[in-house]
């Protein structure tokens, strides 16, 4: 059966794999592909189902790294919490499709694959992103599918206000008929509620929190609310910087940074807020091209440049981040080495 | 420089400081409590410095951003339909060219010049502001002064603009004013292919239309191009007149289009667009009645906002 499926999936489409990763796929697609870069990366490459969707819809992540006995630090990707933002469940695609290509030949990747754990959700919103495929008058469908309650008769609660993280408080709708409907209280989603239990487990682990979206072009920074700033407010800004250049060598684009008080809108409850709230330290949100032109429907031709470059910008954080947790912590062990053979030379 | 930075840089300058000094006393001396006083230090201090929170309610209230141009004190609410959006307001002063107010008064520039220069072969999208400046104007409104760069997509000419904009206040809001030249534009020489699309179109035997355009998958048919582009510069004079300062519109989609006769060298269309609001991140359809010809330019006669369809988002396979 799991043959037969291969087989059909493979016969619709281009065979070409460098073909697969310049087109938008459904979720019955990603869904296979996930389960081929399980069977073709077996060492690598394990996934794990971590909730429910409303219509009861399997949340599955991909863990990719070279195992080890020892617990691992981790990076966070999630995409397509919006439905309608196709480009980022398809640059999820991509960034798997990279570091499993290059961590055999390229030292860098591999010595990042061997020392931290890679989760990544090519879909989170499920039910959204399936429903955005129906047809033509689907297609911008942002929210979760949950039936709104109390007389609301419209569907469904924006997953990225829905957080427990100053929730309801700045840039939400109460109203479930409009877009930045928060639900009935924090956590109300069933998709929320899976990333935030899965982050709570692992949060002494998680180095670098990356949310994918689009359109826009920015990286934003914690927090959401105008008047609060995270601790490392400084560095999350450099950080972010670095990797707006590292986009912008690539095809010249320019992307923001900034929180999303300053650049785009206030907003509350979002899950970047979330993992910069329970101390994951580089939390960022990810808004892929383009700046309004085609706008959610970007081109199949822009899916390979914009994640070339997206491909770049996340790179540079997640070096970053693991140049900073195994760098500064090898070279105190080397300096306290030194340091002792030193003093056991003049002792002796 | 908020405080929590502040600790974290002492921190690491004095953990590596110490590292220094703690070696060379250990050199020179015995002390075999210090080496271990030293071991302790630098493995505690070799991991990354974090804040751990529990719970998640706001942190304490920090000082504005340092790149920050200083906040103003007031909290204006604004209330658009059944949501409430609340911003703080920036006072006078000069803008921030990455920051929200320069970039949506910058779109509001872009939808000006597109109801003034735009055509089928000239759309035109903002490209980077590079300075600004706004000012209250007592009880009246705000007026912002800006220097951008703007992009003819078709063409891909860059031009430089300076902009002047007017956001009226109160009751009944009317429509931004809005002054604005620009260098270098009129590059993009488009007679002869706004010409060829006007002959080709005028004579009435074979009317047009179309839909979805963009598609799903983003695809615009070439024989489309013009009238989504037409479509995105008729859009233009809904999205400039709707525009404030709390507001940032794009256009997602031409949901359909249909020619009608010619009329007084004209031609006509009625178009079904849908706008992107980003900051309530609604979709708004609109109907309108559009004209055009190369001399006359883009005209729009007629718009017809369009209600939400909530019935249309039941699921699809409900039977009731």
């Amino acid at each position: 059966m799991c043959v037969s499926m291969y087989s059909a999936v493979w016969s619709r489409e281009e065979t070409t794999e460098r073909n697969y990763y310049t087109r938008y796929h459904n979720m019955s697609e990603i869904t296979a592909w996930m389960e081929q870069m399980k069977r073709e990366n077996p060492d690598v490459v394990s996934s794990m189902v971590y909730g429910q969707t409303y219509e009861r819809r399997n949340i599955t992540l991909l863990k990719i790294g070279l195992s080890s006995t020892g617990r691992k630090k981790a990076i966070w990707m999630d995409c397509g919490i919006h439905a309608r933002e196709w480009i980022a469940p398809a640059f999820c695609q991509y960034f798997v499709r990279e570091i499993l290509r290059t961590y055999k030949t390229d030292t860098k990747v591999n010595e990042m694959m061997k020392n931290l754990d890679f989760y990544i959700t090519p879909v989170l919103n499920v039910d959204g992103y399936i429903y955005s495929w129906h047809n033509e008058s689907t297609r911008l469908w942002r929210k979760s599918r949950s039936p709104g309650t109390g007389g609301c008769t419209c569907y469904g609660t924006d997953l990225n206000r829905n957080f427990y993280a100053n929730w309801g408080m700045v840039g939400v709708s109460t109203d479930c008929c409009f877009e930045t409907y928060c639900g009935t209280k924090a956590l109300s989603e069933s998709e929320a509620w899976a990333v935030t239990d899965m982050l709570g487990k692992m949060r002494e682990d998680i180095l670098a929190f990356l949310t994918i979206h689009s359109y826009g072009q920015l990286i934003l920074v914690p927090y959401g609310h105008p008047n609060i700033s995270a601790p490392n407010y400084d560095e999350l800004m450099e950080v972010g910087l670095g990797a707006a250049k590292a986009i912008k060598a690539v095809h010249g684009m320019d992307y923001t940074v900034g929180t999303s008080p300053d650049v785009l809108y206030a907003n509350s409850g979002s899950s970047r807020d979330f993992a910069r709230l329970i101390g994951i330290p580089l939390s960022f949100t990810f808004e892929l091209r383009d700046k309004g032109e085609h706008g959610f429907e970007l081109p199949e031709d822009q899916i390979q440049p914009t994640c070339e470059e997206a491909y770049a910008g996340a790179q540079h954080i997640i070096t970053y981040t693991h140049d900073k947790a195994f760098y500064s912590y090898a070279a105190t062990v080397r300096a306290t080495l030194s340091t002792i053979i030193c003093l056991y030379k003049k002792v002796k | 420089m908020p405080i929590y930075t502040q600790l974290a840089f002492l921190r690491t300058t004095q953990s590596s400081l110490a590292l220094v000094f703690c070696s060379q006393i250990l050199v020179w001396s015995m002390g075999w409590t210090l080496f271990i006083l030293l071991v302790v230090l630098t493995v505690v201090h070799g991991n990354p410095t974090m804040t751990v929170r529990t719970g998640s309610g706001p942190t304490v209230g920090f000082d504005q951003h340092p790149n920050s141009v200083p906040l103003g004190e007031d909290i204006q609410t604004t209330t658009e339909g059944e949501s409430e959006v609340v911003e703080e307001v920036m006072t006078t002063g000069v803008l921030n060219p990455s920051h929200y107010p320069a970039r949506r008064a910058a779109t509001v520039v872009q939808h000006y010049l597109n109801t003034r220069y735009g055509s089928p072969y000239r759309w035109i999208f903002f490209s980077t502001v590079h300075s600004g400046s706004s000012e209250d104007v007592a009880e009246m409104g705000r007026k912002y002064q800006l220097e951008l760069t703007v992009q003819e997509m078709i063409s891909n000419v860059s031009g430089q603009c300076s902009a002047e904009l007017f956001f009226p206040e109160g009751e009944g809001q009317s429509a931004p004013q809005v002054q604005a030249s620009c260098e270098g534009l009129h590059q993009s020489n488009t007679t002869a292919q706004e010409e060829a699309f006007y002959q080709q179109h005028r004579a009435s035997n074979n009317l047009v239309s179309g839909n979805n355009i963009p598609d799903s998958y983003g695809h615009v048919e070439p024989s489309m191009k013009p009238f989504w582009q037409l479509g995105g510069v008729a859009s233009s004079f809904i999205m400039l007149r709707e525009s404030n300062e709390s507001t940032l519109y794009n256009m997602a989609q031409v949901a359909n289009f249909t020619q009608l006769e010619t009329e007084k060298d004209q031609l006509r269309f009625n178009y079904h667009v849908l706008l992107h609001e980003m900051i309530s991140q609604e979709i708004i359809h609109w109907k309108l009645l559009v004209t055009w010809s190369p001399e006359q330019g883009v005209q729009v006669l007629q718009t017809e906002l369009q209600p939400k369809c909530h019935h249309c988002e039941a699921p699809p396979n409900t039977t009731n």
